[in-house]
């Protein structure tokens, strides 16, 4: 996926429909990902609506230079995430359920929007080995360094960087992004 | 010239799709991806399936663009520039009331810009205010981390079982000292090493379990993360039949056997 550099610069310009395609592009994942960290449907919808004004009211803070235009609001929405997580309103929630990987969503749910990944990635989970659910969650759902995931799951900090990339290769086979 | 293939299979572009990266890092992958296509194409294809995962991973559908887009609106009103004002100057009106007119016109515009410049400025500020209340919380939490933790190795040292062996100063460094709190029920020993210096780069402190007749040193572990402003207590694993314990500095990652040359303190078990 090319990265929309034309819909950003507008979007940087304060252009409403611009954002509202962006919306449509990315809405979905950063809910995901708020979802994997809070498991709470309604504080993850608090969160993406918190998100989005942050992405509107800050647009020219993103600097291509700097990294991805994804990564700047994966950022901002796990940033948004881990803050609640702190909050009353997510104490008294779910705080004591187990802490559940992005994996157990995905495994019973059915409506997925895009019905070719539904496939997929109901079979990459499947297939998917235990240290590559931790790696992936903690890496990329939870935005944790190289060094706080080696020290977490124990493993050597050298390790972590290529097994991810293992793992992430297994997804792109699955969803045949070559 | 880097090796491309080389480069793409360290697996740090997928750290700086997932913003693992530190700033300078980012940077450095940002310029590379400007220059090579390969990188570039490979980037896109690990966010491609990562932005497909993720999605994936929401619970349902995320609300319409335009109940987002109500509530940032709510924010901050504009006031709107009607079709009504800008017809208004007619043909049938003398110079000098248009001119008043567009005068009026460009002070109301200047106005708006204005109060829009001071409201996005008021928001930088909130936003600044924002990120040091969340610097200042996580250090909070992890001052309160630290308290717990002391307050828990104290609790254990407290405890009317706790066998507690003071360590005297050895020839390297006279005014050192240590102690050792050991709970030979549950097998550990609880070390506070606040009265040794700060080891220099590259030393570890080691603590030794020892038999005396013959002396038998066994390792019970290296202070690791000693800091001279933080935890000052550790806890140690000791199911040894102690009869004396010691500390000596050794090279990172510990010694088989005590350098004795190093010992700095050492201290024997009240029979």
């Amino acid at each position: 996926m090319t990265q929309p550099d034309l819909l950003i610069e507008r979007f940087q310009q304060k252009d409403e429909k611009a954002f509202a395609e962006i919306h449509a592009r990315y809405s979905e994942s950063l809910f995901g990902v708020i979802h994997s960290v809070l498991h709470d449907t309604e504080l993850s919808e608090e969160v993406l609506q918190d998100t989005f004004v942050k992405i509107w009211n800050n647009s020219n803070s993103y600097n291509p230079s700097k990294g991805r235009f994804f990564t700047w609001i994966l950022n901002i929405a796990r940033n948004g995430a881990i803050d609640k997580t702190r909050s009353k309103a997510f104490k008294n929630s779910k705080q004591n359920q187990s802490a559940a990987y992005f994996v157990d969503v995905l495994e019973d749910k059915s409506d997925f929007t895009s019905k070719m990944d539904a496939i997929g990635i109901k079979k990459y989970i499947a297939m998917l080995e235990p240290v590559c659910k931790k790696v992936i969650d903690l890496l990329f759902f939870k935005g944790y360094t190289q060094k706080e995931a080696s020290e977490t799951l124990e493993m050597p900090l050298g390790t972590i960087k290529t097994r991810n990339r293992i793992c992430i290769k297994k997804l792109r086979e699955v969803l045949d992004i070559k | 010239m880097i090796d491309i293939k080389k480069y793409i299979d360290t697996g740090v572009l997928e750290l700086y799709v997932f913003g693992n990266l530190s700033e300078a890092e980012s940077r450095e992958v940002s310029s590379l991806v400007a220059e090579h296509p390969e990188i570039r194409e490979e980037v896109e294809h690990i966010e491609e399936a990562m932005i497909r995962l993720s999605r994936a991973a929401a619970p349902s559908l995320p609300k319409s663009f335009e109940s987002t887009f109500k509530d940032i609106q709510g924010d901050s009103p504009v006031i709107p520039l009607s079709r009504k004002d800008d017809t208004a100057i007619s043909r049938k009106h003398t110079p000098w009331k248009t001119y008043l007119q567009i005068a009026a016109a460009a002070l109301l515009i200047g106005t708006i810009g204005f109060q829009i410049g001071s409201n996005q400025k008021l928001k930088n500020q909130l936003v600044d205010i924002q990120e040091k209340q969340i610097l200042l919380e996580t250090q909070a939490g992890i001052a309160e981390e630290r308290l717990a933790e002391t307050n828990r190795l104290l609790d254990r040292i407290s405890d009317k079982n706790i066998i507690r062996v003071p360590l005297g100063a050895q020839a390297v460094d006279p005014d050192a000292y240590a102690s050792v709190f050991w709970d030979d029920i549950n097998d550990k020993a609880y070390v506070d090493v606040s009265g040794l210096p700060q080891p220099p780069e590259g030393k570890v402190y080691q603590v030794w379990s020892l038999t005396l007749e013959p002396l038998t040193p066994i390792s019970l572990g290296v202070i690791d993360g000693y800091n001279s402003d933080g935890a000052q207590i550790f806890e140690l694993d000791n199911p040894n039949a102690s009869q004396a314990f010691g500390i000596t500095l050794e090279p990172e990652g510990g010694s088989e056997s005590p350098t004795m040359e190093q010992l700095y303190t050492l201290g024997v078990v009240a029979p």
